[in-house]
């Protein structure tokens, strides 16, 4: 009948992989350090298991403790996006072709 | 429990939108001309996914909205603060510590999910799914073990730690004791202990020694290998999160970012002729540097900044050497000052990067950029190694061990085997340096004491200064 969601994704992170191993070894090696700035900013994607755990009903203590927990997650997750894309784009107009030089 | 607005698919074909939006964003990375493009790419799929996830908020009351912007503000002020504040020198502690935040917030998520099984649709009957518990379980660990081995990266790097390897006694048997431990509190949890809430802690206690024990025995020289495997780390936690949470864009980022420093890991190993066990297992970097110092007695010439401008003057063609003492005396503008009024006489003047000549992979080519150097005068090791024959001069600055013959003609050399930048094949090498001491992983350079190398003892940014100056 279904398959299973383990199987689903499953599938889905093998051709990821793929896609990931292809398209990295197409980029330029002057570009590898933004390379890992901007990784470390996609993959704090995981912000949205954060928001997910801050935005239920919950009530107990477990409840309580899981919304704190997911609070500083957020906190982390935000750190990542904010520094890795803002530092990859510091880095990145670095490398603009300097066309001014005549001005 | 999903909100008005959006259908189920609609919200997972979003999420997928945005793992293109990243594969983008990385593609855009082949060339220096789309890379801004590809970053603003990858910026629109977290706005994407963060949209998506906020729509379907099961509480979206006015409380818990300004709850998450705080939290979001928090984090955003203080990565905007170290992003505009990190010197381009400084970046691999940089991406270490942004390893280590991506570990930390996989554990957190994961202990999220943990405490409330509920919100993250993993109960059937009252009970977490043994497939979720597997993958909670599996993120605690890697995401452990990305954050406390980040964290030592970082002090390593940050010099707020020795970065030699710091060798305990039956490490491996300590590794492996702990690792056992947390097989059996795994096990313990799966079978449905009552006490799951404390193995759970013990489990990430434990991981976090784990990633504590496996980087500290790893020695600076192998860094930029580890910062990589740290970053394939990350992403393979915040992969097996997103299995937990059943979310397109996390599972298919995490294989991205997983794959990707894979590869750059794969590439540094390569680049110091390293297998990548021999790097985990650690130790490298004290080698040498301890061992007895043979006194040498071998003659070296040693010239002034005049000699070393005049035979500058007087080449058609230079290839420069830059390598991490280079950024360390912060020459790189006077070196571009240099290499500026060398261009003017019509002279080509080129640079030759090892891969490894930063401290990270790729550290380099920023440090390059950000004084100015255009990026089509930088040439990778295998562009240019067999231009230096042809070269007139070879100019040497802060680099040393990737430019040591040793690595292809001494077996007993550490570096062995290692690909260098050739450039005793060049009519002469100016190499400028400090001291005639060793190099970072504190092996002796035969090249010092080659006829045609001149050596030019003095503080690199004093020594490009004083050869502009005499140019």
């Amino acid at each position: 009948m279904d398959i299973s969601p383990l199987v689903y994704y499953g599938s889905i992170f093998v051709l990821a992989i793929f896609v990931g191993y292809y398209v990295v070894w197409s980029v330029t090696p002057a570009l590898h350090t933004p390379l890992m700035s901007v990784t470390n900013a996609i993959s704090a994607v995981i912000i949205v298991g954060a928001i997910i755990a801050m935005g239920t009903e919950s009530s107990g203590t477990a409840g309580t403790i899981s919304k704190v927990v997911s609070f500083f997650a957020l906190i982390f997750a935000s750190i990542n996006i904010f520094g890795g894309f803002l530092v990859t784009q510091r880095m990145l107009e670095m490398y603009k072709k300097k066309v001014k030089k005549d001005v | 429990m999903f909100s008005d607005f959006m259908s189920v698919d609609l919200t997972a074909s979003l999420y997928l939108l945005s793992g293109v939006f990243f594969i983008l964003a990385i593609r855009g990375l082949s060339s220096p001309e789309t890379a801004r493009i590809g970053n603003y790419l990858g910026m629109s799929g977290m706005l994407i996914a963060f949209t998506v996830t906020i729509l379907n908020l099961e509480d979206n009351s006015l409380s818990n909205l300004i709850l998450i912007v705080a939290g979001i503000s928090i984090g955003g002020l203080i990565g905007t603060f170290l992003s505009k504040k990190v010197a381009m020198t400084d970046m691999p502690q940089m991406v270490a510590a942004l390893n280590s935040m991506g570990g930390m917030s996989a554990v957190l998520v994961a202990w999220a999910a943990f405490l409330s099984p509920a919100a993250f649709g993993l109960e059937i009957n009252g009970y977490i799914a043994t497939a979720s518990m597997v993958e909670m379980l599996l993120g605690i660990f890697v995401g452990a073990i990305t954050f406390s081995g980040s964290v030592i990266a970082f002090l390593k790097l940050q010099g707020l730690m020795k970065s030699a390897p710091v060798i305990l006694p039956l490490r491996h048997v300590i590794s492996i004791g702990i690792f056992s431990i947390i097989l059996v509190c795994s096990y313990l949890i799966l079978i449905g202990s009552q006490y799951d809430q404390v193995l759970f802690l013990v489990i990430s206690i434990l991981s976090l020694a784990l990633g504590l024990l496996l980087i500290i025995p790893i020695g600076g020289a192998d860094m930029p290998v580890v910062i990589a495997v740290l970053n394939s780390y990350s992403g393979f936690a915040a992969a097996i999160i997103g299995f937990t949470l059943n979310n397109l864009a996390l599972v298919i980022t995490g294989a991205l970012v997983g794959s990707s420093g894979a590869i750059l890991s794969y590439i540094m190993c390569v680049a110091m002729n390293r297998s990548f066990f021999s790097v985990i297992m650690g130790g490298f970097g004290d080698e040498g540097a301890g061992g007895e110092q043979v006194k040498e007695t071998r003659p070296v010439k040693i010239g002034s900044a005049d000699d070393a401008a005049f035979i500058l003057k007087n080449a058609s063609s230079v290839i420069i050497v830059p390598g991490y003492g280079m950024a360390v005396a912060r020459a790189q503008n006077s070196l571009k000052e240099m290499v500026d009024k060398l261009k003017e006489m019509g002279i080509k003047v080129t640079y030759a990067i090892h891969p490894v000549a930063g401290r990270m992979p790729g550290h380099m080519n920023v440090l390059l950029a950000e004084a100015d150097v255009p990026y089509d005068d930088i040439y990778e090791l295998t562009e240019i190694n067999s231009d230096f024959a042809q070269a007139d001069v070879a100019f040497v600055i802060g680099a040393n061990d990737v430019t040591n013959p040793a690595a292809k003609s001494d077996p007993n050399s550490p570096i062995f085997g290692m690909p260098i930048l050739e450039v005793e094949n060049a009519k002469t090498v100016l190499f400028v340096k400090r001291s005639l001491g060793i190099g970072y992983a504190g092996i002796d350079n035969d090249l010092f004491y080659q006829e045609n190398t001149m050596m030019l003892l003095d503080d690199a940014k004093k020594m490009s200064e004083d050869i502009s100056a005499s140019i």
